[in-house]
């Protein structure tokens, strides 16, 4: 169980201080499949990186399990089983699809398995695990070996930021189909960041987070209805990409 | 006949456990301590001058040449010329390297090899070269390697040189002239400095045969104090192809300096150079500690990555 008290988060600069996260407390269950959206600066990254331990807090505490872990760093919560993948993930020279597989399966992968990881991101594993995650790849492409990767690690809490933002619609069909098999088969607690109704639709909860406050929860049938009519309104509490 | 010292530098210089198939020589402290020819591959020592003609037949295939060099003791210094001449249509493997282990002595190790290749036509060469430092002498360990080359029509040759921590002082020095039509080199530069090391390499590539290319790629990590400075230079003179790419990581208060250098002497020429020098970006270790490595264990994967 991931439980978060009075969470907040602010950053200074000469121009002052703003304030990302503003008092944010919630609890998710094990094993469901959680989907934050929102307004674009409206806290849902900061509060995944808070999470992962990428942005410190200003005041509050995280417990994953029970234990407190907002005094972790970023590798010890991964390595109490919590993985992260990237809105935007950097990309290595020399550094190879099968190694980036390997450091997050924290073991050697059989090739098969390596595989397995890539088709479920709708990659050839034949045609990528020898290329080098360099600027030779497409975005959309380092994207879905960034989401392998999260896959490879085999947390129980896995947090994807925004997964279907430059992938096609082909190899999108195939991520959400993922994201359905990981949910079915009660292997892990999933939390994205979306915007996609599609993604949103397989949810079990939807957080919606806007200035920096956790404004609404609820099933999707409670929440989307509101989205849209706020959205209608004029109001926009969920961009459309 | 080899001892413990011996052993471990020729597997670190020349990846040798057991005596390799192919030819032999190995030279310890300036002299011959092994030689093995075969068929195909001979090699003689020179008479006028330190060092050795390796002669390999025309049309010899899947061989290996290893002629690693080994310094062990303190404030010794050796300067050797060793000539290739390949035959034409041979297709060898050539492992070459020096490793130096100057231990309790105060004097400077030095170790000066200048090795020119004669390429025949079509002949095929992959020429592998790593450099090693060890040990805890006041003296440094320096190193002053020089390769030139010599290609003929459709000669192709793979240059790949590491030199990966423990070298104090190192000028290199590579020129390739491909003199004959649709000849090729492709030069691969491995470096890691450190402490208060200094690396200089400097390059010349004359691409004077129709339809010939080279590639060049400079792969280094600068840390603690160290200073690198490396000059590529590619001269296009005829209908050719040439691509320099320089990338370095710099950590620490280390110091690195590019300067490719390309000239088109003809209309039909085309070269490209790209040079990069920065810090490991903070984004990719984070990555990595996401993935569950320390700060430290992802250091060295994108070091260990950067520098395959």
């Amino acid at each position: 169980m991931l439980e978060l008290k009075n969470v907040s988060y602010s950053v200074s600069d000469d121009s002052g201080t703003a304030d990302i996260l503003k008092d944010v407390s919630l609890t998710i269950e094990d094993r469901k499949f959680i989907v934050i959206t929102g307004p674009n600066g409206g806290g849902k990254t900061s509060l995944a990186k808070a999470v992962m331990g990428i942005v410190p807090l200003t005041s509050g505490q995280i417990l994953l399990d029970g234990e407190d872990i907002t005094g972790l760093n970023v590798t010890e919560r991964a390595r109490r089983g919590i993985a992260f993948g990237f809105q935007q993930p950097p990309r290595f020279k020399g550094l190879k699809v099968r190694d980036l597989l390997t450091v997050a399966a924290g073991r050697s992968l059989s090739h098969d398995e390596a595989c397995a990881y890539l088709t479920k991101v709708g990659l050839c594993a034949r045609d990528y695990l020898d290329r080098d995650v360099d600027t030779s790849l497409s975005g959309g492409e380092v994207k879905r070996i960034e989401i392998a990767t999260v896959l490879a690690r085999r947390t129980k809490l896995m947090i994807f930021d925004e997964p279907e933002a430059g992938i096609d619609l082909w190899s999108f069909a195939r991520l959400t189909d993922t994201f359905r098999e990981i949910h079915d088969s009660k292997q892990a607690t999933i939390i994205i960041i979306s915007h996609q109704e599609r993604i949103i639709r397989l949810a079990d909860e939807i957080l919606l987070i806007a200035g920096g406050r956790l404004q609404d929860r609820g099933s999707v049938d409670e929440i989307y209805p509101k989205i849209m009519t706020q959205t209608l309104t004029g109001c926009n509490l969920l961009e459309v990409d | 006949m080899l001892n413990e010292i011996q052993q471990r530098i020729l597997r670190e210089v020349a990846d040798m456990v057991n005596m390799p198939s192919g030819a032999v020589n190995i030279r310890s402290d300036g002299q011959k301590l092994f030689r093995q020819n075969t068929e195909n591959i001979e090699i003689v020592s020179k008479t006028d001058r330190d060092g050795i003609d390796i002669r390999i037949k025309p049309f010899t295939k899947a061989e290996s040449v290893h002629i690693p060099v080994v310094l062990t003791e303190s404030g010794f210094k050796d300067r050797v010329y060793n000539d290739f001449f390949v035959g034409e249509g041979a297709d060898v493997t050539i492992v070459a390297g020096c490793g130096i282990h100057n231990c309790g002595g105060c004097g400077d190790s030095q170790h000066e090899g200048v090795h020119t290749f004669y390429v025949g036509k079509n002949a095929k060469v992959r020429y592998i070269e790593k450099h090693y430092g060890e040990g805890d002498g006041l003296g440094k360990r320096i190193l002053n390697p020089e390769t030139v080359l010599y290609l003929e029509e459709g000669a192709s040759v793979t240059l790949e040189t590491s030199q990966i921590r423990g070298v104090d002082d190192t000028k290199r020095y590579t020129r390739a002239e491909l003199k004959g039509e649709n000849s090729e080199i492709t030069i691969t530069e491995k470096l890691l400095t450190h402490g208060d090391q200094k690396a200089v390499s400097e390059m010349d590539v004359f691409l004077d045969g129709a339809g010939s290319r080279t590639q060049v790629i400079s792969r280094s990590v600068a840390q603690d104090n160290s200073s690198q400075i490396f000059y590529p230079r590619v001269t296009g003179n005829c209908d050719c192809f040439g691509h320099v790419q320089c990338d370095a990581i710099i950590m620490g208060r280390a110091k690195v300096r590019a300067i490719p250098e390309i000239t088109c002497n003809h209309v039909d020429a085309s070269l490209i150079h790209e040079a990069a020098i920065g810090k490991i970006a903070g984004e990719q270790i984070l990555k990595l500690m996401t993935l569950g490595l320390s700060y430290e264990e992802a250091e060295q994967r994108i070091l260990d990555g950067f520098l395959r």
